[in-house]
């Protein structure tokens, strides 16, 4: 593998395509430029001390150093997504940790040891960026789900406690919101998988594609990629849906919406 | 004449506000126990209290001897059930409405009957063909009917009536008081009431029961 090098120069010559934006945002009135020249500036600074940090981990390659930057990753997916529900509920934070922590630890370290067998398992050049891409799923199937769960308690809860009241247990009377949250956490997935290579070419493909990598090979790891973001997002789902479930219902059957915020 | 439900020394504080408190109250057999008290004391809440909807602060209540605690609540609900002034039915017809619960595990030794069905909303004066109507198109009044009549179809012990005919007209309003009294009056039944209206009230109630005094 033999990708071409970009310059500085070649950085900063790309970099001159935000004037375009700018002078867009500028001609039409946006009202965008400080947006775009913010979101640019945190963009190359984010990705240049990533470029560092990464550089740094790879050369060490400490097995505890690539768990303790996991770890990291981890609480910021679990940080973004508890964050986006528009209702938020006590303890949101933690429960969002443990699902993402728990569904990206399963399926990473089932592809690097059940499926490409990496030597040794922490090896980062493998670990970091397919735990990058588990998470940035599962972060967005987790925040989504629990996001329509907990609207569906807010504007269900007459039905939900019209069945209640009827004799259905709480698993009985959230069955329907929960079913309904879980399909939402999962269709931006499902989406990206239906027209994966016709209308979008991935991210990581076209990034070993660029670096220089054979197609086809890049398309197998792909196809790996694809089934374990879509099994780990379908787990962080459930799981974040089932310690929800756990704290918005007590434990006598009772629909707990004053534990619901909405967030200002 | 049997106990059948009671409330024993009950309290309720909202947000730092006593609603009522040290509140007693029984319905033995037949009983159709009226609750009055001004808006705001808090009528809706100790009905949806002694259905378990919603927490006693102190206190609490029991139904046939045992405590609402010492009950698997939806064996409990089941027996003792609270039907609301307005509730949401899930998308569909009346009839898969008034169906759903038949599928739920508590009342699974019931069979549902759609005669059965068609005859409860007639004595509630609502034509048969109700039932083939979507429940995103009943009127306020329609819906009353519809929850009323699913309550009655699974045949509980207790039912906590919160104003279930305040959006009937004066005809409906009667008949389903009517249905109501004559259901009171067969096999080991009673009743709580909630309503505004002070003919209603005294038509319906065997006793009074007045809340939430100024503190």
């Amino acid at each position: 593998m033999n990708a071409i090098a970009i310059s500085d120069l070649q950085l900063v010559l790309a970099a001159s395509r935000v004037l375009i934006s700018l002078a867009l945002s500028w001609v039409l009135r946006l009202g965008l430029g400080r947006d775009i020249a913010i979101s640019s500036l945190r963009m190359v600074v984010q990705l240049l001390l990533v470029g560092l940090i990464l550089a740094w981990v790879f050369s060490l390659q400490n097995p505890w150093l690539v768990l303790g930057i996991g770890l990291v990753m981890t609480f910021l997916a679990a940080h973004a997504a508890s964050r986006r529900p528009k209702r938020t509920y006590p303890r949101l934070l933690l429960d969002s940790f443990v699902s993402i922590l728990i569904s990206a630890l399963l399926l990473t370290s089932l592809v690097l040891k059940g499926i490409l067998d990496v030597q040794p398992w922490y090896l980062p050049q493998y670990l970091v960026p397919i735990l990058g891409m588990v998470l940035g799923n599962a972060l967005t199937g987790v925040s989504l789900a629990v996001d329509r769960f907990t609207a569906n308690l807010d504007a269900g809860r007459a039905e939900i406690e019209g069945l209640l009241s009827v004799g259905a247990t709480s698993r009985e009377a959230a069955h329907a919101a929960v079913r309904d949250a879980l399909r939402a956490g999962m269709i931006p997935t499902l989406n990206s998988m239906a027209v994966m290579g016709v209308v979008s070419l991935p991210g990581m493909m076209t990034g070993q594609i660029l670096a220089g990598a054979d197609p086809a090979t890049a398309v197998r790891y792909q196809i790996v990629i694809m089934f374990v973001i879509a099994a780990s997002t379908a787990l962080g789902c459930l799981m974040s849906l089932e310690l929800a479930y756990r704290r918005l219902f007590d434990s006598h059957q009772r629909l707990r919406i004053d534990r619901l915020l909405v967030r200002s | 004449m049997e106990e059948l439900l009671a409330v024993r020394a009950a309290s309720r504080q909202v947000a730092g506000r006593t609603l009522w408190r040290d509140l007693s109250l029984a319905v033995a057999t037949g009983d159709r126990l009226v609750i009055d008290g001004p808006s705001g004391s808090g009528k809706t809440l100790l009905l949806r209290s002694i259905a378990g909807l919603d927490p006693f602060t102190t206190g609490g209540c029991e139904f046939r001897g045992r405590t609402q605690l010492e009950w698997s609540m939806p064996a409990y609900r089941a027996q003792v059930m609270y039907v609301p002034q307005r509730a949401a039915l899930a998308p569909g017809t009346v009839l898969e409405g008034i169906r759903a619960p038949f599928g739920l595990g508590v009342h699974k030794d019931k069979s549902f009957n759609p005669a059965a069905a068609e005859q409860v909303l007639a004595d509630l004066g609502r034509p048969a063909r109700l039932l083939e109507t979507d429940t995103s198109n009943l009127s306020g009044g329609e819906l009353q009917s519809v929850l009323l009549a699913r309550a009655l179809l699974l045949s509980p012990a207790v039912l906590l009536l919160d104003e279930v005919t305040a959006a009937l007209d004066p005809e409906l309003a009667s008949q389903a008081e009517q249905v109501l009294i004559s259901w009171s009056q067969v096999g080991e039944r009673g009743l709580l009431w909630v309503g505004h209206d002070r003919d209603g009230q005294s038509r319906m109630g065997t006793d009074e029961l007045r809340i939430g005094k100024v503190q």
